[in-house]
């Protein structure tokens, strides 16, 4: 079950997507982000998810991959949804008891599904068309600015690529101290949310241990390879914008501009 | 009660187009009071089968029982199953979590709703049995070398009083020593609580010694089901599937090519000691 | 000149009570001296906590020796400026597979050293692509190191160490967590560097099996180096490593035996093919 979290891992296949500069992928995920929030019709939805189905399209990553990411977030998109569904106020629709659907908590919430369930897809799609190793990479050079400003940008960078190369090991390691644990009478099914709780030691004890066992060995690996930070380091694949990568900015200030003009600007 | 495996297979992710073969129309009986040996390479399948027999997997295909009973059957009592057939995971040492040995041991008999005179006294039944006196009940686990922690591991699946006892791959990182002090103890406790074993390995040194039953698996299928002489005729096969017989058998097809009388069957050194003494003492007669 | 040279090296694990005072030492290496001549297969054996993958360590200068000094290509290890030079002379690969690989993808891993040391980009493709191959692993350059197999993550670190031209490379304990497969997988990768490449291979292992070609053998026990001399000179020694908790390779205990049993044999044999030999002489005479 916890293999079915897809989130942050890279799909290995050739596309246009993959080859593209991953700064221009960052700065997409960013702008498509910027445009969900921008946007406030349903044209404007329309016009997002269709720009995204595009990326999809183009990306040769199974839409049945993003959709299984999915799933482990399902819960928390659910919890947002009727929390906003009762609490915002405005014209009632339904009182069930103390709790009362306003027509504002209906749109808001509405609203809020689309906008996270296309902001969790567009992301992903990122993660999933980019290796961490490029996703540092791009991510350190867009904020390269910052640097003199003291922030230790490659470092931050480094820290979320290596978090990313072990989240699925890291699963897969408190997979087995699970089952380990059931194979000696553990139950982490019944009982109260305490209880629950309770039965969760016997996996996070050995599962900590383990990851600092796993960061040790690491930061000694990287040191016997003459790791000293980011400075005077050369990049294997160094960024050098190519024409498609021209072209991708520039379809997605179309984007942008249509997004807006038709999210905002026109009346519904 | 015998756990019995009836036709069983089993497909990683059957539902996605990646779905692989893991186990493939497995039938196996484990006994009362085998010694058996589990041997494949890395993917054949058996860390896979280990797990079906505690009920931790449930099979694609096929029927697994328990002393007759079908164990994915509505209301079956998983946990009474996993009292039964107890595993030993790859590195166990690594799920330890107690503050001190005893209380670790004790985690398992715990679990099975247990009188706290019965967990004390099977949690000090199992230490015994591993080779570890009094004086290591009250230390941190995390302060043992790593062959203690592991018979510590072990006794905490030994204190759930297994009939069968399952482990996979017991002796992985240990140094020489360490590897035979496992495995004399593990023997050791076989013939003393008279339950079954399975070990699994994929080293034919460490079995040949001990077992009277060697399962080896290939692609997920059993590819021998027999006693220990018998599958190590099958020299060529073996390592076909990328495995080996044990060295010993190696130096005795050598030897028998070169014109010595000697019975490639043995497996031990102690035997093919023994049977090129024997063609030696001949060699010399005529 | 020797590539290693350890002069009277000791090193003690200091442990810190919760105040973060000095509780306890323990000595995990003590008095080492050893010589490593260039493109020598050297191996290391010695039991569980017998100090072996500690003065491994010294070798890369991820440890400093506590007394004494280790001189890697002339280089003294404890001095500040030498230390990236040290490192990227005497590579290292360590025990576990997964805890090694830093690039999602083999080729970016390979490519990881060179790039900390500054080499060009073009240069970094070079050796990737050279280092891969030494291994035999180029076909794999695209893949993710999670699909591997223990064996061939193995030989993907290798293959990181190679691409920064070592002179050197130690392996610490690196079939300790493989199946025999890839045990001999990766045994044959550092001996075909051996002989092929000429780099120099210290190799750390409790796999009797494994050492029997090297060209010198050190056996340690308690941080002490207690026995050295060819594999067949430490191999004669049966009874001594057994104290030591190791083993020898199984041809040689069956000689050992028959020895014991009374068959005039000489001592340390390593191989079924001088096991026959020998007992045919005996047979003949």
């Amino acid at each position: 079950m916890l293999r079915d979290i897809t989130l942050g891992q890279y799909y290995q296949t050739e596309s246009v997507v993959h080859r593209l500069d991953c700064r221009v992928k960052l700065v997409a995920t960013l702008v498509f982000i910027i445009s969900l929030f921008v946007v406030d019709n349903i044209w404007g939805y329309v016009l997002a998810a269709g720009f995204l189905a595009v990326c999809i399209k183009l990306s040769n990553v199974p839409f049945k991959f993003m959709v299984r990411g999915m799933k482990s977030i399902l819960f928390l998109m659910l919890f947002a949804m009727v929390f906003n569904l009762f609490l915002t106020p405005g014209t009632p629709l339904i009182t069930i008891w103390k709790l009362t659907i306003t027509m504002e908590g209906v749109v808001f919430a509405a609203k809020m599904a689309i906008r996270l369930t296309l902001l969790i897809i567009g992301s992903s799609l990122m993660t999933l068309t980019t290796t961490p190793n490029h996703l540092t990479d791009g991510l350190e050079s867009l904020l390269n600015p910052l640097k003199k400003l003291k922030v230790p940008v490659h470092e931050v960078a480094m820290m979320m690529s290596i978090a990313l190369r072990f989240i699925p090991i890291l699963l897969e390691e408190t997979d087995k101290i699970m089952k380990a644990q059931i194979a000696r009478g553990a139950d982490f099914e019944s009982g109260n949310l305490i209880q629950k709780a309770k039965a969760m030691v016997p996996i996070f004890v050995p599962l900590f241990i383990a990851a600092f066992r796993r960061a040790n060995d690491l930061a000694m690996a990287m040191e016997a390879r003459c790791y000293r930070g980011g400075e005077g380091r050369t990049k294997m694949k160094p960024l050098i914008y190519q024409k498609r990568d021209y072209i991708a900015y520039t379809v997605l200030l179309l984007y942008l501009v249509c997004t807006v003009v038709v999210g905002r600007v026109l009346p519904i | 009660m015998a756990l019995k495996l009836e036709h069983v297979s089993y497909i990683y992710g059957a539902d996605t187009n990646l779905a692989i073969r893991a186990l493939d129309d497995i039938c196996l009986e484990i006994p009362d009071g085998q010694f058996i040996g589990l041997i494949g390479h890395t993917g054949s399948g058996k860390s896979t089968l280990v797990q079906h027999l505690n009920g931790l997997i449930e099979p694609t295909e096929g029927v697994i029982t328990y002393d007759g009973r079908n164990i994915w059957e509505k209301d079956y009592p998983k946990k009474e199953l996993r009292s039964n057939v107890g595993l030993v995971f790859q590195y166990p040492e690594h799920q330890l979590f107690e503050v001190d040995v005893f209380a670790d041991v004790c985690f398992g008999p715990k679990n099975l709703g247990l009188s706290k005179a019965e967990i004390e006294e099977r949690a000090k039944k199992a230490l015994e049995l591993v080779g570890l006196s009094e004086e290591f009940y009250h230390q941190s686990p995390f302060e043992l070398s790593g062959g203690q922690k592991r018979r510590v591991a072990i006794a905490g699946v030994l204190a759930m009083q297994p009939k069968i006892l399952v482990l996979d791959e017991p002796t992985a990182g240990l140094d020489p020593k360490g590897r035979d002090e496992i495995l004399g103890q593990i023997a050791h406790l076989q013939k003393e609580t008279g339950i079954s074993v399975v070990l699994v390995s994929h080293s034919m040194e460490d079995v040949a010694n001990y077992v009277d039953r060697i399962i080896v698996m290939n692609h997920g299928k059993v590819l021998f089901d027999d006693a220990p002489k018998e599958v190590f005729k099958h020299v060529k096969e073996l390592e076909e599937v990328g495995l080996a017989a044990p060295q010993v058998t190696y130096i005795l097809h050598q030897l028998k090519k070169c014109g010595f009388d000697v019975d490639t069957q043995a497996t031990t050194i102690k035997e093919a000691r023994d049977t090129i003494l024997k063609a030696m003492k001949e060699g010399r007669t005529c | 000149m020797s590539i290693i040279k350890t002069d009277h090296v000791s090193y003690d694990y200091i442990r810190h009570d919760e105040e973060g005072n000095i509780e306890g030492k323990t000595r995990a290496v003590s008095d080492v001296s050893l010589n490593v001549e260039p493109g020598q297969f050297i191996a290391i054996l010695g039991h569980n906590g017998s100090g072996k993958s500690t003065l491994a360590k010294h070798i890369n200068a991820l440890l400093l020796p506590t007394e004494g000094t280790v001189f890697v290509d002339g280089n003294d290890t404890a001095k500040e400026e030498n230390l990236w030079e040290v490192r990227q002379s005497a590579g290292m690969v360590f025990q576990n597979p997964d805890n090694q690989i830093i690039g999602q993808v083999v080729e970016e891993d390979v490519g990881f050293g060179p790039e900390n040391m500054g080499v060009p980009t073009k240069e970094i493709w070079e050796r990737v692509e050279e280092s891969l191959k030494a291994v035999g692993m180029y076909a794999y350059r695209k893949h993710s190191p999670n699909k591997l197999s223990g064996g061939q993550k193995q030989r993907v670190s290798i293959a990181g160490v190679l691409a920064m031209h070592p002179k050197c490379i130690v392996l610490d304990e690196p079939t300790a967590m493989l199946d025999p497969n890839g045990r001999k997988e990766v045994i044959r990768a550092a001996r075909a560097l051996n002989d092929v490449e000429g780099v120099t291979v210290i190799l750390i292992t409790h796999y009797m099996e494994e050492v029997i070609y090297a060209d010198q053998v050190f056996v340690m026990d308690e941080g002490k180096v207690v026995l050295q001399g060819t594999p067949r000179e430490v191999f004669s020694k049966v009874e001594l490593l057994k104290q030591l908790r190791l083993d020898v390779p199984q041809v040689t205990l069956l000689a050992y035996e028959l020895q014991k049993a009374g068959l005039g044999l000489p001592d340390g044999i390593l191989t079924a093919e001088e096991l026959t030999e020998e007992l045919d002489k005996l047979r003949k005479r």
